[in-house]
């Protein structure tokens, strides 16, 4: 085989990709081993278990990814703004669309969102680690190849070109022939491993290591959303992981599951997909009201009002998210009745949704509002995410989403949600808890500049496509070919620049803030406002996060600790700390699996089987692995907690 | 602070904002918003109705918002003591209502989409004073990235056009020979699929002549953007004449025609005296995989596709 037969070649554009990810990546060899770093690489962060850093690194891929996918959203926009630059062709645009969409879903909101349930949950909940930290890192781990193997194919073999929802026959061997489907099969596959294993650990992990007295409605409530989301996880993943290897025994073995050849049925694909794919919508959006609930009350200084009713509009939009997957194809002739019950129960959702917008608001009711910059982008996101909420019950109504569906409305729609809800809490999660990951804030001048960009390039973008939708114009068009269509989607364009922008800004801060930011003393970053345990741990936080666990019988432990000068550092009450050691073993696991799944997309069995074998050998290794990990001694904990505290 | 005060300013004026531009868009007369059928017409019907709703929910939510902006903003001039309740955490009472309120608009959006969905599961009902018409046949097939259009009744076949006759039903039935498509004629109608080895039927209706734009909305590859039609809705004499001229004048469409027309690719407008209906059909289980088997090879190949045919407006 040629090196041309893999390569992608002839296309401008991936040629100047190619170069570039080639310097930064001797750019990064350089720098690694001229100041020596390799070491520190691989014990402080390919081996470590530590919750902390695996959400860094988390946080690190989707901030890479949201780069990624936001290039090729760009690239996009100017194809449409521009038609006549013959920018991008069909096939081209087709792949850009594609890995835009997923890698959004998949390798961005998810990732980012489990990165801050990692760093956070089990200091939200008095727990020194996950419940099962190695197998943590192997999520993570996981996620990575995964991550890695979706993004070579624009380099190596060609990228996946059937949309993001991969829908068959299309996607089936006979009319996407060749690797790019594969790497979206193998991609979503290995990094669906690890979410599933982070879904298990974290539910695990809240359930069995809260803190002595704090029971689950005295949880915070980002905990408490993570838990609802841990359960849309472990019950929706099996499917994807199902319908995922369905289609690539079908691609790569010759079944015929979902194929028109051989009594297939290609219209179960679409529904297994969904079956996964809605609640997957709301494994994104839950984590996002969490977030929103613990700015939006700590900057009102006041206590979240209707906690209990928010929990329950969790959990039942929890349930409710089983039961809609149809509205994602109402137009396949189901039937009236089939479409009515799926309308209904579609609708039934903004009932909790609309319960707990009213609940913000009532938050705000007699707050004192301080309007910093994570609280920005929490109070955009109400008047945001509503433009967005009433649009969805708009197309739940099945007989109007005919006229819908596959337009530009569903794009505006469902980018409203995505991107006022998931994306505006990632930023607004990320600003906030930024001092408890790194030692200090980020810059708040920068971080409303990025926050106004952003913000008002958001709407400049989306706003308009509602129009476009119901003026005809069709999702996944590669060309706007209608002159009426064009002034909204340069307009549109405009916007997603300026979105562009906001980032570009929100990236210099991290570099500006690591210079310039003040460091931080205490561990209640934010003025002496925190409310729930993560802030009365030290910053930077130990490693094993609490030298001793305070008992907690109430929702915000920590504003009562405060007022009686309690600390997660009871001298007389410290005891040895039981501690996992840290590991190689899931890195070079998952890097095995991996090369199996490379071996698989190009159908080399050889590589695949090599793979797969040095995967078993690893867990079999794990099987006869006794490391039961490490106590630190009390002499430790006490000199780390008395430097850390000053005292 | 001088940015709060700008943010509350700016916050006040977005849901006039917003009522500004529906209202400046809705001159912009966007298909969906111009219905020229009974189908769109309920849909249209369906959406407006809908949008009350929606604008009431938004200029609530805005309003109360804005409201506790300004109202609680921590260094608003002139704040008393009594603006401040740190622990202020449930009304059981609002709380009933916020909970009520939302499930009654639920119901009330409920009842004209369920009613609307039974009724377009049938022919449109004649306007009134006009008699019932038997609806016209015409059975739409896609196959990469190509529309066919049989009508048994006159017996022709045309490829990537459509002429209908206006105030007549008329009963489309879908299917494709190979990936999932879906068509669309927004001003008459919204969607429905078309899949291989099933048909699904859909109806629409013009009301008014004219020549409007139809399409494959489903992305299915390569040549998408090119799966387009025009829609030419004329009165029944005219349509007949049309018919009888195309059933005198096109060649016949043989087997062999129609199997080099199914390969993956674009093609023009064309017209035949006959259907592709006795050859393959493509809605039974037997013959969902005939063109996939047929140019398994052909599905390979890129058509490097840069531009399409360009257009002034849509219909």
């Amino acid at each position: 085989m040629h090196i041309t037969d893999i390569l992608v070649t002839g296309e401008p554009i991936i040629y100047g990709a190619m170069v570039s990810m080639a310097l930064v990546g001797i750019a990064l060899l350089f720098i690694l081993t001229y100041f020596k770093k390799w070491k520190w690489l691989w014990s402080e962060w390919l081996t470590t278990v530590d919750h902390k850093k695996i959400g860094v690194m988390y946080i690190l891929s989707a901030l890479l990814m949201l780069f990624r996918g936001g290039v090729d959203a760009m690239m996009m926009r100017v194809q449409l703004a521009f038609p006549d630059l013959g920018f991008l062709n069909s096939q081209h645009y087709n792949e850009i669309f594609t890995t835009h969409g997923t890698i959004m879903i998949i390798f961005m909101a998810m990732p980012f969102l489990i990165g801050l349930m990692n760093i956070i949950v089990p200091l939200q909940i008095g727990a020194r680690d996950f419940a099962f930290p190695y197998l943590n890192a192997l999520s993570f781990w996981s996620f990575f190849f995964g991550m890695a193997l979706f993004n070579i194919s624009f380099v190596i073999g060609g990228s996946p070109d059937a949309g993001w929802t991969s829908y068959t026959p299309l996607s089936g061997a006979a009319m996407s022939p060749g690797p790019g489907q594969n790497f979206y099969l193998m991609g979503l596959q290995l990094s669906g491993i690890g979410t599933l294993a982070t879904g298990i650990n974290l539910m695990v992990t809240i359930l069995k290591m809260r803190a002595p007295g704090m029971k689950l409605f005295h949880m915070p409530i980002f905990t408490w959303s993570t838990l609802v989301t841990c359960f849309i996880i472990v019950f929706a993943f099996p499917i994807l992981t199902v319908a995922l290897a369905l289609l690539t025994i079908d691609r790569i073995f010759g079944a015929q599951f979902f194929t028109l050849t051989g009594e297939g049925l290609p219209m179960m694909w679409a529904n297994l997909f969904w079956m996964w794919g809605h609640p997957e919508v709301y494994i994104v959006i839950l984590p996002a009201f969490g977030i929103f609930s613990e700015v939006i009350a700590t900057f009102a200084k006041k206590r979240l009002f209707g906690y209990n009713v928010m929990v329950w509009s969790m959990i039942v939009i929890a349930l409710l998210s089983f039961l809609v997957w149809v509205h994602h194809f109402f137009t396949m002739g189901a039937g009236a009745f089939v479409n009515s019950v799926f309308s209904v129960s579609t609708m039934l959702i903004a009932v909790p949704t609309g319960v707990k917008i009213f609940n913000w608001l009532a938050t705000l009711y007699k707050s004192k509002i301080e309007f910093t910059v994570p609280m920005l982008w929490s109070l955009a996101f109400i008047p945001s995410f509503i433009l967005g909420g009433v649009t969805g019950v708009m197309l739940g109504m099945a007989a109007a989403d005919y006229q819908f569906h596959n337009s530009y409305f569903l794009i505006a729609h469902f980018h409203y949600v995505l991107i006022a809800g998931t994306v505006f809490a990632c930023f607004a999660g990320l600003v906030f808890w930024y001092p408890k990951m790194f030692g200090h804030k980020m810059n708040e001048r920068l971080g409303k500049w990025a926050f106004w960009l952003f913000f008002f390039g958001f709407h400049v973008c989306f706003f308009p496509q509602y129009f476009l939708g119901l003026d005809g114009m069709p999702r996944r068009l590669f060309i706007t070919n209608v002159a009426e269509w064009l002034p909204l989607n340069v307009i549109s364009t405009v916007g997603a620049f300026g979105m562009g922008l906001g980032f570009i800004v929100f990236v210099y801060n991290v570099y500006y803030s690591f210079r310039y930011s003040a460091r931080e003393t205490t561990g209640d970053s934010w003025n002496g406002n925190g409310r729930t345990l993560e802030w009365a741990t030290t910053t930077p936080v130990p490693y094993y996060n609490f030298a001793t666990v305070p008992y907690v019988d109430e929702i915000d432990p920590y504003i009562r600790m405060k007022e009686e000068g309690k600390t997660t550092f009871e001298e007389d009450k410290v005891k040895p700390i039981h501690m996992p050691s840290y590991t190689g073993q899931p890195f070079i696991m998952m890097a095995f699996l991996g090369l199996a799944s490379f071996g698989l997309v190009f159908e080399w069995m050889y590589v695949a089987v090599f793979g797969l074998i040095g995967a078993v050998f690893m867990m079999i290794r794990r099987s006869f692995d006794y490391d039961d990990g490490y106590y630190v001694p009390v002499e430790e904990i006490k000199r780390t907690e008395k430097k850390a505290r000053g005292l | 602070m001088k940015a709060k005060h700008l943010r509350n300013r700016w916050l006040g004026l977005l849901p006039l904002g917003l009522i500004l531009f529906l209202s400046g868009c809705g001159q912009l007369e966007m298909t969906v918003l111009d219905p020229k059928g009974p189908v769109a017409q309920s849909q249209y019907d369906l959406i407006v109705y809908s949008l009350w709703f929606m604008l009431g929910i938004i200029v609530v939510v805005f309003a109360l918002f804005a409201y506790m902006l300004i109202k609680y903003r921590e260094n608003r001039p002139g704040r008393k003591e009594s603006d401040y309740d740190p622990n202020l955490h449930g009304n059981t009472t609002i709380e009933v209502i916020w909970t009520v309120i939302p499930f009654i608009i639920v119901i009330l959006l409920s009842i004209p989409t369920v009613t609307t969905l039974f009724d377009l599961e049938k022919a449109p009902e004649p306007a009134a004073g006009e008699e019932e018409k038997e609806p016209l046949v015409v059975y739409a097939t896609t196959a990469d990235w190509k529309w066919f259009f049989s009508y048994p009744e006159q017996d022709i076949e045309t490829v990537n056009y459509l002429h209908i006759p206006t105030d007549r039903p008329i009963e489309f039935r879908l299917s494709s020979a190979d990936s999932m498509s879906a068509l669309w004629i927004p001003a008459l109608g919204g969607q429905k699929y078309n899949m291989a080895g099933m048909m699904t039927k859909l109806y629409l209706q013009a009301d008014e002549e004219g020549v409007y734009d139809g399409r494959n909305s489903n992305f299915n590859g390569e040549g998408f953007a090119a799966q387009t039609f025009k829609v030419h809705a004329e009165s029944e004499e005219d349509f007949n004449t049309w018919a009888e001229e195309i059933n005198n004048e096109a060649p016949e469409l043989t087997a062999e025609r129609y199997d080099e027309l199914l390969a993956p690719g674009l093609t023009d407008k064309q017209s035949y005296s006959s259907t592709h209906l006795d050859y393959v059909k493509h809605h039974t289980r037997e013959d969902m995989g005939y063109v996939v088997d047929k140019y398994r090879e052909q599905f390979k190949e890129k058509l490097h596709l840069y531009e399409i045919e360009k257009q002034e407006s849509f219909q």
